[in-house]
């Protein structure tokens, strides 16, 4: 091919390539109202609903006797890399049997440490902690990201026990 | 086809009636002043707004939609953000120059705003060489992009200036050349002549491929006259941060984001005007009563449906093509857009001397 | 400041260095380079690193095996299945111990649907570092479905943390292969999308094809691997050459380029995005039934006194992880190969003679994650 042949193929191609690029952003641009992905977030508040296995914190479930599965064994706090967990426990003297046992007092819990990576989840024998689906978890305050897990007077559930 | 000299007449008259001849003058010089300031105010707002919900349509977003209605004082919050900034200068920096170039760019594009037609008989300054005055005060914007880029004593802004010195003096030369063939075919260089000259349709239209050439050439030239889209050499937010204002805060920067957006609007009233007819209504020859239909939309409508129109496809390429590289761009239009040009116009004088056109 | 010296009309020049990074809009983070410049061409590229970097391998000696998985996550974030996997190969194959055939498909499947997830996110940056800024979205919008499935399954968008040693940390959910059939269907109309907007584009064209050219040579002397270096033609897929997981029972092609060039590069990963379409597409109906979690890995493991070394193939090339085991449940060294280390320091070599844009490009399609090369 002569060198204007091509001089002027470059230009029709060029153009060419130039239009399906901009036929592709045009039908975007046109059908915008169908094809827009991003979220209003918190205007959606109400319907976001995080899928089921979401990690967004560590908490322990208790139930209406404000009883919770924690038998106060540190696996978690071993399993958990980053030193997030702070099990406090204390050794009582049982009032039914007269034997000596280990049970929680606190259950720390340091958000502002974790990488919810699910291995204290994971390590716990009784099920005890489980992963929260919250999000929104930004405060003015770091102290408020230092949580206790287990409520004030709670008790472990008799059926965990050992 | 309501005529606004009828207006600007009676306003002449009443204050001529209400003063002398030279404080009538000062006082409508002073009333266009203010009217142009505030009409390129209120433009480059909405303008930014566009810009910003158009990029956004583009890329499956929704755009500014938290200040106000659809987020319609957003560019109004942006602009007093930006009135409330500190100006910062870095310390080697020139400080005269510093703070004379974004006046130069706003400067520059306020002496070209005031000879665009925006209606019939709505024109404050109609030069009988306006096709060139336009072009000449237009390319005294790249003297502040020049300026800034050195002043500010930043490297990245040096490379921006550059870049863009080369650029905007060579893509002039396109911009004017296709204009010139409309100036050839329509024999004036006044833009009020040219607009008469098309009352029986459009120069796009009437003039063949050749003028579909240069409007195409034209555009081309004209997003890179305004350091646009897939030619923002001197931006080139990727390779120079923020390029020749990088150095720029507070309202000196929003002096080059005005003058940018003021520029991109000026060359598509350029564009508007010259190829597509300025303000006067779709004419198709001598079918009277489709003329005279059209008629009834006022002029000031057409005008701003064709600029808006060239605005929107300028906008389009900047939101599809990835950026050219500085000689590439250089490329293009030596190779490319000024030969292709010289022999189109040639084409046109030819066309124009055997009368061919309609 | 460099010397003076005399062009021949007779105009004092001087080169002269600017800081490309540490904060630039195309380093993608905080790397810094060092560029000589005469005018805009490139003298010399120096990348100072170290700006993110966290002793992840020091890190590691105070963790536990099972610990230390969670923290590869975080060095190239975009291959973060691939990291957590390399480390879980490693353990097993310490421990001598063969996980079922439904844990090798899921960790391949995963980390097919990581590359296409490293891939769009480098496809839509790329574009956005020659200024074509639509593209970051549209490469955004078709990531956002498999960020979508490793939510629903892993139980987080990007450090997942999934892989264990010996197996998963859960089976996967109900809805995972309906999901990820419905993302190969949608990504297989949008891909000749990708090819309309930037690979066929005139201006891209001509911005990438016959820039930055790299040797095969070079890539084999430099350790370029990845489809960085298979764009050179150097054969260096670990899928293919020592392959782990269940890559060995799958057909796919090692994608290798002959020129090199930036274009080259931007296309082996384009075609590679197919290939990891259709792997997915011969696994995701043959899970094979079997356990999520090997009984015979015990709570703490403890690896066997020796040196280890296992490699895997991520996004940006190969990955090796080596560890020194003292016999005791803390590894006494370990040690990553990270592709984009090695990757990155071959750009001084690419980028001499070539202008700013040129550069920009070249580190696009190098695709750098800082968090990598500084671990």
């Amino acid at each position: 091919m002569s060198a204007v042949a091509t001089y002027f193929k470059d230009i029709f191609q060029g153009l060419k390539t130039l239009l399906t690029g901009m036929k592709i952003t045009g039908y975007y641009f046109s059908h915008a109202r169908k094809e827009i992905i991003t979220q209003q977030y918190p205007e959606n508040r109400d319907t976001l609903k995080m899928f089921d296995r979401f990690r967004g914190r560590v908490v322990m479930p208790h139930d209406e006797n404000n009883e919770h599965a924690c038998t106060g064994c540190s696996s978690c706090e071993l399993a958990c890399p980053n030193g997030s967990i702070e099990i406090m426990w204390e050794r009582i003297v049982d009032p039914e049997t007269g034997k000596k046992k280990k049970i929680i007092d606190k259950h720390v819990y340091h958000h502002s440490m974790c990488t919810l990576c699910n291995l204290c989840i994971i390590a716990c024998p009784t099920d005890a902690i489980k992963m929260e689906q919250t999000f929104e978890h930004a405060t003015f305050d770091r102290k408020e990201l230092t949580m206790i897990l287990n409520k004030p007077g709670s008790k472990v559930r008799k059926d965990v026990e050992e | 086809m309501y005529n606004f000299s009828a207006l600007t007449q009676s306003i002449h008259q009443y204050l001529s009636e209400a003063m002398s001849p030279l404080g009538a003058k000062i006082t409508e010089m002073a009333i266009i002043g203010l009217v142009l300031i505030a009409f390129v105010a209120l433009s480059v707002m909405g303008l930014v707004y566009i810009e910003r919900k158009v990029a956004a349509f583009f890329q499956l977003r929704v755009g500014p939609n938290r200040v106000g209605k659809w987020g319609l004082l957003q560019t109004l919050a942006d602009f007093l953000k930006l009135l409330m900034k500190e100006h910062i200068m870095a310390r080697n920096a020139d400080k005269f120059l510093f703070n004379l170039a974004p006046f130069l760019i706003v400067t520059a594009a306020f002496l070209a705003i005031g000879a665009v037609p925006f209606g019939l008989g709505l024109q404050a300054f109609d030069i009988n060489i306006g096709v060139f005055y336009i072009s000449a005060v237009s390319s005294i914007g790249v003297l502040g992009i020049l300026i800034g880029g050195w002043a500010g004593n930043n490297k990245y802004s040096l490379i921006g200036a550059l870049r863009s010195g080369a650029q905007v003096i060579s893509y002039e030369i396109s911009a004017i050349l296709s204009l010139l063939t409309i100036v050839v075919l329509a024999g004036d260089l006044q833009l009020s002549a040219i607009i008469e000259s098309q009352r029986d349709g459009w120069w796009v239209f009437k003039g063949h491929i050749p003028v579909l050439i240069s409007f195409v050439i034209f555009l081309i030239a004209g997003t890179a006259e305004t350091n646009r889209g897939p030619f923002d050499m001197a931006e080139a937010e990727s390779e120079l941060t923020a390029g020749f204002h990088t150095e720029y805060s507070g309202i000196k920067f929003a002096m080059f984001f005005l003058a940018e957006y003021v520029n991109l609007f000026i060359i598509a009233a350029v564009g508007a005007t010259v190829f597509l007819g300025g303000w006067m209504p779709l004419h198709i020859g001598h079918w009277q009563a489709f003329n005279h239909i059209m008629d009834y939309i006022p002029s000031i409508v057409w005008f701003f449906l064709k600029t808006g129109g060239i605005i929107g496809i300028i906008m389009w390429f900047k939101w599809t093509f990835p950026r050219l590289r500085i000689d590439q761009l250089l490329v293009l239009e030596w190779k490319y857009l000024l030969p292709i040009n010289l022999v189109n116009l040639l084409v046109v004088a030819f066309i124009t001397l055997m009368g061919w056109h309609f | 400041m460099t010397e003076e010296t005399l062009t021949k009309e007779g105009l004092k020049t001087q080169e002269y260095f600017v800081n490309m990074g540490p904060q630039h809009p195309s380093t993608h983070g905080v790397l810094r380079l060092m560029l000589e410049l005469d005018g805009e061409i490139i003298k010399k590229v120096i990348p100072h690193i170290g700006y993110v970097h966290r002793s992840i391998e020091k890190m590691c000696e105070k963790d536990s095996y099972r610990q230390i998985v969670h923290i590869t996550d975080r060095m190239d974030y975009l291959s973060n299945h691939m990291n957590n996997e390399a480390v879980c190969l490693l353990v097993e194959n310490a421990l001598e111990i063969e996980v079922s055939d439904r844990v090798k498909v899921i960790r391949t499947i995963m980390s097919e649907l990581t590359r296409l997830s490293s891939h769009q996110l480098w496809w839509g940056v790329m574009g956005m570092d020659l200024g074509a800024l639509t593209t970051f979205l549209y490469g955004f919008r078709d990531r956002e479905m498999i960020n979508d499935i490793f939510e629903e399954t892993c139980g987080a968008r990007l450090t997942m943390n999934y892989n264990t040693p010996g197996g998963l940390m859960f089976d996967i959910h109900p809805n995972f292969q309906r999901r990820v059939k419905e993302f190969v269907a949608h990504f297989k109309t949008k891909l000749p999308e990708y090819d309309a907007l930037l690979s066929d584009n005139v201006i891209f064209r001509n911005r990438t094809e016959g820039i930055g050219v790299l040797s095969k040579e070079d890539a084999i002397s430099f350790g370029v691997t990845g489809p960085t270096g298979r764009a050179s033609g150097f054969s260096n897929d670990i899928r293919k050459h020592k392959p782990y997981s269940a890559y060995d029972r799958v057909e796919f092609k090692e994608i290798l380029m002959e020129t090199g060039d930036t274009f080259s590069r931007y296309k082996a990963r384009i075609l590679e995005m197919w290939e990891s379409l259709s792997i997915i597409e011969q696994l995701i109906d043959n899970i094979p039934e079997g356990e999520i979690q090997s009984p015979a890995v015990k709570a703490v493991i403890k690896l066997p006194k020796g040196e280890f070394y296992q490699s895997v193939e991520t996004a940006r090339g190969e990955l090796g992880v080596y560890v020194v085991s003292d016999g005791t449940k803390n590894p006494y060294r370990v040690k990553f190969r990270s592709p984009g280390f090695s990757n990155l320091f071959v750009l001084n070599h690419l980028a001499q003679g070539y202008k700013i844009a040129d550069l920009v490009a070249m580190m696009s399609t190098i695709d750098l994650v800082i968090p990598d090369i500084d671990r």
